[in-house]
């Protein structure tokens, strides 16, 4: 009760105490503002290019910023996102999960440390993947990976067709994959940490070993948890810009669709930081870039308010959960 | 009679036979998953290595006094072209979010840890945490559109803008969570000094939770210190010193990207050396947090989780 009244003491007091409240309420909101500018910002000066195109810009396919011959679509650089997001997060999620389950069962001495040195990979910079991604492990990707699939599915199978080059979404997708890992890893562990310990005994008592408890106790509760988690990393792998600009190949137009996983693309943020500084504010290539910009905020946006939304409920419900 | 206990010790072998067998593949199930789980850590962990090791092979070799300080010059020399600008660079942009962003991510921990539990902080808390994960590119993005597009040519201050938004989420969501951890009965004390309530929570209450909310600083620097995405638009990257705030300028990530489009030898190893200087700083920046973190554990338990600050 006095912990309420102390904190709620509002309407009386010296000014400087209302003054200070002004003050951090306003810092608060800066991320509101931020937030509603940024969308409002983009929407009207990518203006143009929805009064040209309409919302065929979202499925148009061409990129020609030629003067008079100006076409912009952004379906391609939709579709590169979506399919490099996707086969990073086929290869990410199962092994971050993985991670968050050896961290917990392992013993501390050993599970600590290496669960850190999973995280530390966040720490490395984007763009030191990428040169990395480029330097080294492109050619050995090729050589031993790309090239022998190519060699024994290329003709039957359309995924592996096309000639490997070392640039194309596979590579940039698995660099994807290893810069998704520590968050969904993260977050993952949290959530079955957040698992009461209750249920997890139970599942011993009944006899189970620990794969066992973890499939009868642990995953069935943490599910949501889980998918949040993997959503985070989504929005991680949908934003991510350096590595995948050094990877994916950039292709622009009708060629950024990927027709095999050889095949060069481009994503949202990889033809932004491509085009942005070449484009001529004037002319529609600025308008065409800020509308990608746009979609790519919707689109980033939406997922983390669902991820965010998952995870916040799973974590909310640990202190009730004796009671269900 | 003899018949029926026959007939039930061969029941009791078969089901202990079944029981056995069973047992038996479920063990190896839990092994075999144990196995696996293991390989995923090793997995995640050879990359990191791997890219670790590269950096020390193929860096250490660039790394001299001219080529931390002096100029890039032109390539074709022989020697790597030198990264002064960039790192100088690098410490003025980082210095120059920070002013923005400490402040701002700092007052906005204390409104949702001191004056939050309603309904708007709410909101902001979970935009806060929503806006933390947004691409940098569209910060940068943005950044461009407000201050580059309106003063006409590229500056620094754009770029410092573009990171200060994404460190102030950063800081405010670390601040919250240790500012939460401070009891009560501290802000209790206080008021019953007769403090006013920004006196205490200003002079009181953030001096105690410091530890947290300067481990939400650095690592919020060492975050920033290796975006290049928002740079791109913002300060576009420049090959001089330092020549004042409404020109290009350089920055560490920036200069490693220059680095990896250009096909020379030189520019390969420079890129090497460059990042070999940024990932050691940020490295270093994070083990000595963890560190501190632990040590410091011991004595106070007013940390936050560090997972809970996104970083």
């Amino acid at each position: 009760m006095l912990k309420r009244d102390f904190s709620k003491s509002r309407g009386r007091g010296p000014l400087s105490d209302k003054i200070f409240k002004i003050a951090a309420t306003v810092a608060g909101a800066y991320v509101l503002v931020v937030v509603l500018l940024m969308v409002v910002q983009l929407g009207w000066e990518s203006g143009p290019i929805w009064q040209e195109e309409g919302l065929g810009f979202i499925w148009g396919t061409d990129w020609n910023a030629v003067d008079g011959r100006e076409s912009f679509g952004a379906f391609p650089y939709i579709i590169g996102t979506l399919v490099t997001a996707a086969i990073a997060m086929s290869i990410g999620v199962p092994l971050s999960i993985g991670i968050a389950m050896f961290v917990l069962t392992a013993p501390k001495r050993i599970g600590d440390p290496l669960g850190y040195l999973v995280e530390l990979l966040a720490a490395v910079p984007s763009v030191v993947f990428g040169l990395w991604g480029l330097l080294v492990f492109r050619i050995y990707f090729k050589d031993l990976i790309e090239q022998p699939l190519h060699t024994a599915f290329g003709d039957s199978i359309f995924l592996f067709s096309g000639s490997p080059f070392g640039l194309d979404v596979l590579s940039a997708s698995i660099i994807l994959a290893i810069m998704i890992i520590p968050t969904i890893s993260a977050v993952s562990r949290d959530v079955m940490l957040a698992v009461p310990q209750q249920q997890k005994e139970a599942a011993y008592m009944l006899g189970s070993t620990t794969w066992e408890m973890f499939r009868l106790a642990v995953f069935p509760y943490s599910k949501a948890g889980l998918i949040g988690a993997s959503i985070l990393g989504l929005g991680r792998a949908i934003g991510e810009t350096m590595a995948v600009t050094m990877m994916i190949g950039n292709a622009t137009g009708l060629a950024a669709i990927p027709q095999s996983l050889f095949s060069t693309s481009a994503t949202m943020p990889s033809i932004i930081a491509n085009e942005f500084i070449e484009a001529s504010p004037v002319s529609l290539h600025m308008p065409a870039l800020l509308g990608v910009a746009l979609v790519l905020l919707l689109v980033s946006m939406s997922i983390n308010v669902v991820a965010h939304f998952l995870v916040i409920r799973m974590l909310k419900i640990k202190e009730g959960a004796i009671n269900n | 009679m003899s018949n029926i206990i026959q007939n039930k010790q061969e029941k009791r072998a078969e089901y202990r036979a079944m029981f056995r067998s069973n047992v038996k593949n479920r063990l190896l199930v839990d092994k075999i998953m144990m196995g696996v789980v293991f390989a995923c850590v090793l997995i995640a962990i050879t990359p990191l290595l791997w890219i670790l090791g590269t950096l020390f092979y193929g860096g250490a070799e660039a790394l001299s006094w001219e080529f931390l300080t002096g100029e890039p010059g032109a390539i074709g020399e022989g020697i790597p072209p030198a990264i002064g600008p960039a790192i100088q660079g690098t410490l003025i942009i980082i210095g120059l979010s920070s002013i923005v962003g400490i402040p701002i991510g700092v007052m906005s921990g204390i409104y949702l840890a001191e004056f939050g539990g309603n309904w708007f902080s709410k909101q902001i808390r979970f935009f806060t945490d929503v806006f933390m994960e947004f691409p940098s590119i569209v910060l940068g993005v943005f950044a461009f559109l407000l201050i580059v597009l309106f003063l006409g040519h590229f500056s620094v201050w754009a770029g410092a803008f573009a990171l200060s938004l994404i460190m102030f989420p950063i800081i405010a969501r670390a601040t919250e969570e240790s500012l939460k951890m401070v009891p009560w009965s501290i802000r209790e004390a206080g008021a019953a000094l007769g403090l006013r309530k920004w006196i205490v929570t200003l002079r009181i209450v953030l001096p105690a939770a410091k530890n947290g909310i300067i481990t939400g600083i650095l690592l919020s620097v060492s975050r920033v210190g290796g975006e290049t995405a928002p740079l791109i638009m913002t300060i576009l990257g420049s090959s001089q010193f330092f020549s004042g705030f409404d020109s290009p300028m350089d920055a560490l990530p920036l200069r490693i990207w220059r680095f990896s489009l250009q096909p020379y030898d030189e520019a390969r190893l420079a890129g090497w050396g460059a990042a070999l200087v940024l990932v050691i700083t940020i490295l270093a920046i994070h083990i000595g947090v963890r560190y501190w973190f632990i040590h410091k554990r011991k004595k106070t338990d007013m940390i936050p989780r560090l997972s809970k600050i996104g970083v």
